[in-house]
């Protein structure tokens, strides 16, 4: 056989008992994130602190960031950033929002312009008024709680509620982490990272859903095993699908964040790191949750095993 | 699950057929497209993916409808309704007409006089109709009296939201005459919510003039330099006097509707830029009546209350054209008869985002996201094949119709692709092969436990596309919120996410699994080399 195994056939791995270590693990760097989040804060993007983005390229050879930061600090627009990339030939330059409503920040890019526009050329320029960033903080966040509600009934429907309260404390598990992964990266945080932190949530519900749906079965199948060794077995059966998929999913990604835009590369990370947590959180957090919510705890309360409903016959 | 009647197989490969027709156009360039079009008859598919803003570069602006300019213009408008009513019914007023919050109030103290002003003044209320409701008895004015004389003339909330509604409707055609005399390809002018509009131009390097032409409610108005500050006028600051402001007459003689043509041109004798119009006959009229009155006094051309020029009126001007000069650069003046002709805005508009992308960075965004996508699926099918073998080429056919149906899709339902959309392809190559990753995984489990490998297989499948579905409709919850909720590139995410996972379960329960059961029927292996 030349096929290549990246994982044994049959493995056998005690994870309900790594969750003795995992669950203060991720409390911890819960509270890491939280922490983080509120002393370094976010590097929140205009989309969400309004004001005025420009990406500019030299006319010729490379940016001079210095150049650039005195430029623009001269014009006297207040709070100013100034970021190289590109290898040289991009940076691009972030104005404050300025003082006085939606109106005040059409003379920066007007202002700029009069500065730059002889040596760099404008690739992109955004301009974010005060209000429209304040929506888009309101759609933002009503978008991810909205997802996570969506997909809590989804799975109520579909499973038992355990599993629906196992999979949102894992989903949340991942937000909360990714969240700090923004604050420690300080990767610039806008409507693009949203749909990364989304993406996430999507990519860990999968896994947990696949776990889940097997843990579901061998509750069926095997009535007489403890809970314990039930979510161990399907766990390790699903284990191989769990890590397949995580690599490709992660080729995917390594190839966005090399070779991607700029734009992209920031996403490309986020989910990056997403991936990662939400692998991890699908089997040492999802799983062994199952136990603390009461699913079954002695072998003979099988009751809960949606009666009715047989196992599906294999032929 | 391996057995496939005839018909069923012809489904699915006419529905793979079809996408790859559909999405064939996309390899074309935009003159074959249109060679195409011309040549093939019209439901050949010719259409290719339209390519967001962010990647083929152009403007994005979104523009608020100002309310408080609105209300403003509207209570004035109001207020010399009130008064032309007071002069008809020959009321005695008690004070003047004050403007207060939303409307005006006056007092009149004759029980008489406001018996007879009263209903003139309720006929001023007009009821409201929605689109869709008809009639629904609220009305846009609440006139309400008291016994001491004091009359309220209140614009309703109901009254003020419809009014914006319909400002912005209005103002929607004027900046569609706007952007089309730029002379820009296909913009695209929307409404967003109740006072917003979406103004976006593709290809355009310099937004300013776009902005400039956009920013402007280009009202104007003829009327006459009053001689002093007493009496019916309104302080306004002249261009002539250096932004000074000089009194003009409240009575406007005509105004930017009765005119029937603008254009730039030059003055013969100064070759100033200047600005020729052509009144209607209702416009040529008055204006040629008021002119024969005036003779030798300064006229007062007022451009969004701005005197942009005074010129004194030398003899009667009757034939119903005209020219503005007001020391207008050539654009300026360029731009002022775009203006003109394509009317004046119902109230301001204020610019509350503004995106724009050069073509330069679009095309390189593109080129990045081709890299990538042909890069991660290189590394995805790398390690499918390693691990799977012939099941990976499978993944692997599967993979590549999964994108051609996206692509397929993007194309027929017209949707945009932008960068973030260009992820979630990738996004989606990445995820698509769990599926396949589900079945061979299962196949493999059924196959330890002893099964045959028809048994094996036939369990792999039942067993995996259960979970497919349930893992895949939890992603699809999150892609429809971000649908819902998205703005612009994000949405185009959400997009190409949704449809990859709609395809993906596609491809996984139609052509992989006929790929398998075709591979079956020929090898008929004994045991799964998987």
């Amino acid at each position: 056989m030349w096929l290549v195994r990246y994982i044994p056939e049959e493995t056998g791995f005690g994870f309900m008992r790594g969750r003795l270590f995992a669950f203060p693990f991720s409390a911890l760097l819960s509270i890491l994130a939280v922490a983080l989040f509120f002393a370094w804060g976010m590097n929140f993007g205009i989309d969400f602190k309004g004001g005025t983005l420009v990406e500019l390229q030299a006319r010729q050879g490379q940016v001079n960031v210095a150049d650039i930061r005195e430029r623009a600090t001269a014009l006297g627009l207040g709070g100013i950033e100034v970021q190289e990339f590109g290898g040289g030939r991009d940076a691009s330059l972030r104005v404050e929002l300025q003082p006085g409503g939606d109106q005040a920040q059409q003379g920066v890019v007007g202002r700029l312009r009069e500065s730059f526009e002889r040596d760099y050329e404008f690739r992109r320029v955004e301009v974010v008024g005060p209000r429209v960033s304040g929506e888009l903080v309101q759609s933002g966040t009503l978008g991810v709680v909205l997802a996570i509600l969506s997909v809590l009934v989804y799975l109520w429907f579909r499973f038992e509620w355990q599993f629906a309260v196992g999979a949102v404390v894992a989903t949340l598990h991942d937000l909360v982490l990714t969240i700090g992964f923004f604050a420690i990266t300080q990767i610039e945080f806008d409507m693009t990272s949203i749909a990364a932190i989304l993406t996430i949530l999507g990519y860990s519900l999968n896994d947990t859903v696949v776990v889940y749906d097997r843990i579901r079965e061998t509750l069926r199948k095997y009535k007489r095993m403890t809970i314990y060794e039930l979510i161990d077995l399907a766990v390790n059966q699903t284990l191989s699908r769990t890590i397949l998929t995580g690599v490709t999913t992660f080729l995917a990604l390594i190839a966005l964040a090399i070779f991607g835009s700029e734009v992209i590369k920031g996403f490309a990370y986020a989910m990056l790191f997403g991936l990662v947590v939400g692998t991890y959180s699908s089997v040492f957090i999802a799983a062994p949750m199952l136990i603390y919510l009461g699913l079954r705890t002695t072998p003979s309360a099988d009751a809960v095993a949606a009666p009715g409903k047989t196992p599906q016959a294999a032929e | 699950m391996l057995r496939f009647s005839t018909p069923k197989v012809i489904a699915i490969l006419a529905a793979i057929l079809l996408g790859v027709v559909v999405a064939l156009p996309n390899l074309l360039s935009a003159d074959q497209r249109a060679l195409l079009r011309s040549a093939l008859p019209s439901w050949v598919p010719t259409q290719a993916v339209t390519l967001g803003l962010d990647l083929q570069g152009g403007s994005h602006v979104l523009l608020e409808v100002d309310v408080n300019d609105l209300i403003r213009s509207q209570v004035t408008q109001l207020r010399d309704d009130v008064r032309r009513i007071l002069r008809e019914t020959r009321a005695s007023l008690q004070g003047g007409i004050q403007i207060v919050n939303r409307g005006v109030q006056l007092r009149v103290a004759d029980a008489e006089d406001r018996g007879r002003l009263l209903p003139r003044l309720r006929e001023l209320s007009q009821p409201l109709s929605s689109p869709v409701l008809g009639q629904t008895g609220v009305r846009n004015l609440d006139v309400t009296d008291t016994p001491d004389g004091l009359i309220q003339l209140t614009f309703t909330p109901e009254g003020v939201t419809d009014r914006v509604r319909r400002a912005a409707e209005q103002a929607i055609e004027v900046i569609r005459r706007r952007v089309d005399a730029l002379g820009t390809t296909e913009p695209n002018i929307q409404r967003q919510g109740a006072d917003r509009i979406l103004v976006q131009v593709p290809g355009l390097q310099d937004p300013q003039r776009l902005k400039d032409i956009l920013g402007q409610t280009a009202k104007l108005e003829f009327r006459m330099l009053a001689d002093n500050a007493s009496g019916d006028v309104d302080q306004l600051p002249s261009r002539d006097a250096g932004g000074q402001r000089v009194p003009v007459e409240r009575r406007v003689i005509v105004g930017g509707e009765d005119l029937t043509d603008s254009q730039p041109g030059f003055d013969q004798r100064t070759n100033e830029p200047i600005v020729t119009f052509r009144f209607n006959l209702r416009g040529a009229q008055r204006f040629g009546q008021a002119t024969t009155e005036n003779v030798g006094r300064p006229l007062a051309i007022v451009l969004d209350q701005e005197v942009i020029s005074a010129p004194r009126i030398q003899t009667p001007i009757t034939g119903g054209s005209g020219q503005i000069s007001g020391r207008f650069t050539v654009e300026q003046a360029n731009n002022l008869a775009i203006l003109l002709r394509a009317g004046a805005l119902p109230a301001k508009l204020t610019i509350v985002e503004e995106r724009t992308v050069g073509p330069g960075l679009g095309a390189d965004s593109i080129r990045a996201g081709a890299v990538a996508s042909i890069i991660g699926f290189l590394l995805v099918v790398a390690f499918m094949i390693a691990a799977y073998g012939f099941f990976g080429v499978i993944a692997t056919v599967a993979l590549l119709a999964n994108i051609v149906l996206i692509f397929a899709l993007l194309s027929a339902l017209g949707a945009t692709l932008t960068l973030p959309g260009i992820a979630g392809i990738v996004l989606t190559v990445g995820m698509a092969v769990d599926s396949n990753v589900l079945i061979y995984e299962r196949i493999r489990e059924e196959g330890r436990v002893g099964r045959s490998a028809a048994s094996a297989l036939d369990a792999g499948f039942a067993r995996a596309l259960t979970t497919i579905i349930d893992a895949n409709l939890t992603t699809l919850i999150a892609g429809a919120v971000l649908f819902f909720l998205g703005t612009g590139p994000v949405k185009g995410f959400a997009v190409t996410l949704s449809l990859g996972i709609i395809t993906t379960i596609f491809t996984a329960y139609t052509l992989t699994r006929l790929m398998v059961a075709t591979w079956f029927k020929v090898a008929r292996p004994k045991r799964l080399a998987i």
